[in-house]
């Protein structure tokens, strides 16, 4: 199963398993993705924890 | 072996060249010539090769025959003896600023002199493999990178290729830089009293990379801003520019990432977790790796176009290789492996 990140529409693989409200993290942008559906595969961006990272 | 030679290699654009060359598997150093050091070990000058080399400096006139020179010497001596290197070497790399502008015109309008030899431009090709694959490939004459011009141009160059920017607006580019761009021969400004701790703007506008960066694109209406910060290597480029009105976010993970895939030496770094989020040069040191990454404003549909390189590498001696590598039909990464360091 295939879906498209919705954030940078990178191509992510979902590997057998996978089950809804899992969170999976894009290979490209790496935000963290709920996946909201099976058939057909869908992912919506997941609440990320805001942190201060840089200064 | 592939017999290669530097012309001027005792400043710090020749010693990265020197540790390249002495660690490809398919060159052998043959000779680097300095005047001021001629019977000096190479590492006496450069001490990260001892044990690499055992070759001494020789005087320029002491040059012979190889297959590739590659000339880095001070801007404006190898226009005037072009002519004699070009007898002693089938393919020639000039790291200087003498042959990067292909416009007699262009080059006194930016360096402010006629172009003693005007007449081997248009032999040259400018060496940056992202722009010039294919004409590199059909060359034996390569000139070499200006660092703040490579950062500028691969910071745009997704943007230009997939055409998001919008036509007619103005684009800036602000470059941080490390010291090593300065070159070895010391002045006033490189005193460690001085460059310690420093954030200075040296050049607000015009200064010459930026007409490399016109050159590349035909960008005219573009200008570049230089400040010295505390680095010893290193360039990060910050580029401020409006897009077409129907580009995206997604619009720009496609372009980055074609830009990606046609490019070995470039990497999307844009990470939405952890510290690593943007381009940064200090992991980049002596690595011919261009970080490029992009933050985009919907509101005013201005991105942010970032790229962080070695100036000593991907701003010279790398691209430098690399640009040999192509014109000797050679797989272009050969030589030119090492990621960089973490932590430095």
């Amino acid at each position: 199963m295939q879906s498209n990140c919705p954030e940078c529409d990178a191509v992510i693989t979902l590997e057998d398993g996978t089950e809804v409200n899992e969170i999976l993290v894009c290979p490209d942008c790496s935000s963290e993705l709920e996946v909201t559906a099976l058939e057909p595969p869908a992912l919506a961006p997941a609440p990320m924890e805001e942190e201060d990272w840089g200064e | 072996m592939i017999r290669a030679a530097i012309v001027g290699g005792s400043g710090y654009t020749g010693g990265e060249l020197a540790r390249l060359l002495l660690g490809h598997p398919e060159v052998e150093l043959a000779q680097v010539t300095s005047r001021a050091n001629q019977g000096s070990y190479l590492y006496q000058v450069h001490p990260n090769l001892r044990r690499r080399s055992e070759l001494k400096f020789v005087a320029p006139d002491q040059m012979e025959r190889c297959d590739v020179l590659f000339l880095a010497l001070p801007h404006g001596e190898a226009q005037r003896a072009i002519g004699h290197w070009a007898g002693l070497a089938e393919y020639i790399v000039d790291l200087s600023a003498d042959f990067r502008l292909a416009d007699a015109g262009l080059y006194a309008q930016w360096y402010g002199k006629s172009h003693a030899a005007p007449e081997w431009l248009e032999r040259f090709v400018y060496g940056l493999p992202e722009l010039n694959r294919s004409q590199l490939a059909g060359t034996k004459y390569a000139a070499g990178v200006g660092c703040n011009a490579t950062a500028a141009i691969l910071a745009l160059l997704p943007l230009v290729a997939a055409d998001l920017i919008e036509p007619g607006e103005r684009i800036i580019v602000e470059v941080k830089v490390g010291s090593s761009e300065a070159g070895a021969s010391g002045n006033s400004g490189s005193l460690h009293a001085e460059r310690s701790g420093v954030v200075r703007t040296f050049s607000a506008f015009g200064h010459r990379h930026t007409a490399e960066v016109i050159q590349a694109f035909g960008l005219d209406n573009l200008s570049l801003t230089m400040s010295a910060v505390d680095l010893v290597r290193g360039a990060l480029a910050t580029a401020h520019v409006k897009l077409r009105t129907s580009v995206d976010q997604k619009a720009l993970w496609r372009a980055y990432r074609q830009t990606a895939v046609e490019n070995p030496f470039i990497r999307i770094v844009k990470e939405g977790r952890g510290i690593h989020r943007a381009p940064e040069p200090k992991i980049l040191a002596g690595s011919n790796y261009a970080d490029i990454g992009f933050e985009f404003d919907p509101a005013s549909g201005y991105a942010l176009a970032i790229c962080a390189i070695d100036n000593l590498m991907k701003g010279a001696a790398g691209s430098a290789v690399q640009a040999m590598n192509l014109m000797l039909g050679l797989d272009e990464a050969l030589g030119l492996d090492f990621p960089g360091l973490h932590p430095i």
